[in-house]
């Protein structure tokens, strides 16, 4: 009886999150009239990939798709040279200092300028509408130094690093030679956790960026999902603004199974380094 | 008084060569501050600087002049905005959508984390996990346009439904009643799996010995839920009630901007969102600031206020 319930709540939980996943998918491989006629319910019906042929044929897409690559592989990279460099001192107990440097780091995380200030920093900077806006603002997170560094404590050795300060090693190499090559895992996490940060943000695309060549995906989504919805409704409803009406729903599921495709690829790899980076920085949360 | 008068002299130099040694520890290790100089120069000029920009919520900050020279105003801006007609409607969606959120969102994964923990095939229990983990990973955009889609009043799934039953159809969208019920619900969808791990861990850190000995006892599954399992998880549960609590008002403001329309702005106007509108659309850069210190002043204190209840009561705190 009680596993009857269990099994019971748990399966309806699970259709719950996964119907609306399956809807979109479904959806976006459908004849788009079937989908604003309220026939589709849970396979595809209509079978067609013409919604992501007018995909690959927009242009604001495909450039929001480019952008958003080049945002996520570059800000990745210097976030992650970052974490490293920062997360590496603080990890070392004869780091003179070390408690005042990571309180500084800490307190941004319970207090800041705000919104405004901010953003007259960056104008001030005249970072505005440049690739930069999109990659420095962001180059590093607190909550990643401090899971990097608590790896770097209890996973690497210290006696291996006084080793090779003995054999010569200065601080530096040891940090290229010791302790990176023990450290892919973690690395790998943090990768992670900065790319998905990246592929998925928009906020400061929207407050820094006002040219649309520039624009990340996610603002594209945005325009295509969120506020394209008010302008159908007041579209006149000719015969041809019947059909152009209808690419635009099937696009809108196109697209969002697009956007999420590196995510999809990705999930296994997701799934298993985000928990554990949840539970390292459980460990000294 | 010459034993005292030895003893003093030769700690003298004891204490000198502390500081000699500790002196030549950092020139010893001055790669280490190379490295994080880039790290520490971030934080100043993009976490620090603007923590300086917050005087001209005290001012009447003119672009031409700069954040200096514009001219003090004392609390002018912070006047106009407690004796503005919005302030209520925005302090009062700001804390009710908070607290709907914790209400709501807080227990769910924490009863979804003790389910999985009674269902003892693997594989299903895995199955169930990838699934409900998978939307954390979706972005804010695509959670609220896959929102709009289902429940379009025209062509939504949502609403199809409804009209296939007979029903009205409904503008979910458009209508402030519904607006927090489906910030609530929708952040519930995209993070119940997710929040739930932190607590499956510590489920998995239970003593088993304490379960097998109150089986021997006799206690059902529901009883030892409620006597082992919960308990055991106390210390989690609070911290994580006092990280929510504390950012009571800190709500995900991107979503909110997301979902926000004219027409649903009666319900969905938060403090954060209107900083956006007023400062960054309209350009009142002082008064915007005023509000926003306001607002990260408050979200401060409620921290450490929470806090020191929470340590004072269970002896759990963050710090």
């Amino acid at each position: 009886m009680f596993n009857i319930v269990v099994y019971s709540l748990l399966s309806l939980v699970a259709l719950c999150v996964l119907y609306p996943l399956v809807y979109v998918v479904s959806a976006s491989f459908s004849d788009p009239q079937y989908i604003m006629g309220g026939e589709i319910w849970l396979w595809p019906k209509g079978m067609t990939i013409d919604s992501y042929a007018s995909i690959f044929n927009n242009d604001a897409i495909v450039r929001g798709f480019l952008n958003t690559l080049l945002y996520t592989a570059a800000g990745t990279a210097l976030n992650l040279v970052m974490t490293i460099l920062a997360a590496y001192p603080l990890s070392r107990s004869d780091f003179a200092g070390r408690n005042l440097f990571m309180g500084l780091m800490v307190f941004t995380m319970f207090f800041g300028g705000g919104l405004i200030p901010t953003y007259l920093l960056i104008k001030n900077l005249h970072l505005l509408n440049t690739f930069w806006v999109m990659i420095l603002p962001g180059a590093v997170s607190v909550w990643n130094i401090i899971i990097m560094r608590t790896y770097f404590q209890q996973s690497i050795p210290a006696e291996m690093q006084e080793a090779a300060v003995i054999d010569g090693c200065s601080n530096f190499q040891t940090l290229i030679r010791i302790v990176l090559p023990l450290s892919m895992p973690i690395i790998a996490v943090t990768v992670l956790y900065y790319a998905v940060g990246h592929w998925n943000a928009f906020f400061n695309a929207l407050l820094y960026l006002s040219d649309r060549k520039q624009f990340p995906l996610q603002l594209i989504l945005r325009e295509i999902l969120i506020q394209g919805q008010t302008d159908e409704m007041v579209r006149a409803s000719t015969e041809s603004a019947i059909k152009q009406q209808r690419a635009v729903e099937g696009i809108k599921y196109a697209v969002l199974v697009v956007a999420n495709i590196p995510m999809f690829l990705l999930y296994p790899f997701l799934q298993r380094y985000f928990v554990k980076g949840i539970m390292v920085g459980a460990i000294k949360g | 008084m010459a034993m005292l008068q030895q003893e003093h002299a030769s700690r003298k130099p004891l204490k000198s060569t502390a500081a000699i040694s500790r002196f030549s520890n950092i020139l010893r290790n001055w790669q280490l501050y190379v490295m994080i100089s880039p790290v520490l120069a971030y934080y100043i000029l993009f976490h620090y600087v603007p923590m300086y920009g917050i005087q001209i919520a005290f001012k009447d900050f003119r672009i031409n002049k700069g954040i200096w020279d514009s001219p003090w105003v004392g609390l002018k801006h912070f006047d106009r905005f407690f004796n503005s007609y919005f302030f209520e409607r925005l302090i009062s969606n700001t804390i009710e959508l908070g607290l709907y959120l914790i209400v709501i969102g807080f227990p769910i994964p924490i009863i979804l984390a003790l389910l999985l923990n009674e269902a003892k095939a693997e594989r299903f229990k895995k199955f169930v996990q990838t699934i409900t983990y998978a939307p954390h990973f979706l972005s804010t955009v695509v959670v609220v346009g896959m929102m709009m889609i289902f429940l379009n009043p025209r062509y939504g799934l949502v609403n199809q439904f409804i009209s296939a039953l007979g029903g009205d159809t409904v503008n979910f969208m458009a209508n402030p009643s519904w607006f927090k019920t489906l910030y609530v619900l929708s952040d519930v969808w995209q993070t119940m799996g997710w929040s739930s791990i932190i607590y499956l861990a510590a489920l998995g850190g239970i003593d088993t010995q304490l379960h097998e000995a109150a089986r021997v006892d006799g206690a059902s599954r529901i009883r030892r839920i409620w006597h082992i399992n919960l308990p055991g998880i106390r210390p989690t549960i609070v911290i994580l009630l006092i990280l929510n609590l504390g950012s009571v008002m800190a709500i995900g403001f991107e979503k909110v901007l997301l979902m926000q329309n004219n027409l649903n702005l009666a319900s969905s106007d938060i403090i954060d969102t209107y900083v956006y509108r007023s400062g960054i659309l309209d350009a009142n850069y002082s008064f915007s600031a005023a509000i926003g210190l306001f607002s990260a002043v408050i979200n401060f204190l409620l921290l450490v206020v929470v806090n020191a209840v929470a340590r004072r009561a269970g002896g759990t705190s963050l710090w």
